[in-house]
């Protein structure tokens, strides 16, 4: 479906174009954007931007799991997951952009 | 964190720029993801995670209160996964 991946470096030309600072201080910026939302996930902050969504870390018990193509038993640790939850307003954009 | 702290920290670590700046930064960053799979396009944030847009098939559904049948519509919803390097700071001592 998809030809085109957008990545940090359209983000900055974006940045670039709206507020005119230079190439190189726009990718800065959205790397500090970036870096501010790991750390406070890291942190075990969960990270709620109105209208998009919000990112949130949670905790999983560890468990058996099992190699599916040996059938061996291996034991998963407990860790930390993210996940994320669309806004409605991101929900409906992207329902309302991808109809056909 | 909500978006105005995220701002705030912005302006704190750039004292140069406007506070009005970096909010338009930080809010562009985000228009643009979005306006990215309203094109059904995705976004690769190598180290953070991507954004996707995942197609649901039509089904037919069922009103839970009344146990009606719906048709529902072919849909796309947005998809996030996280990038490797933020699943293992995630898991890091």
């Amino acid at each position: 479906m998809s030809e085109k991946t957008l990545t940090r470096m359209d983000l900055s030309e974006c940045v670039f174009r709206e507020v005119g600072l230079s190439r190189n201080e726009s990718a800065q910026l959205v790397e500090s954007v970036l870096t501010s939302m790991s750390d406070a996930l890291v942190a075990g902050e969960t990270v709620k931007i109105s209208s998009f969504g919000t990112f949130s870390v949670r905790a999983k018990a560890a468990r058996v799991g099992r190699n599916p193509k040996t059938g061996e038993e291996v034991p998963i640790h407990p860790r930390r997951v993210l996940t994320f939850r669309p806004s409605h307003l991101m929900k409906d954009r992207v329902a309302a952009g991808n109809k056909k | 964190m909500i978006r105005s702290e995220l701002i705030q920290k912005i302006a704190d670590e750039n004292p140069h720029l406007y506070q009005r700046d970096v909010e338009r930064i930080v809010n562009t960053i985000f228009e643009e993801i979005i306006n990215t799979m309203a094109r059904g396009d995705r976004v690769e944030l190598r180290g953070f995670g991507a954004f996707s847009v995942k197609k649901r098939d039509a089904r037919v559904g069922r009103n839970p209160r009344t146990g009606e049948s719906v048709q529902v519509e072919e849909k796309h919803v947005p998809f996030f996964k996280t990038g490797k390097l933020l699943r293992d700071r995630l898991n890091e001592e």
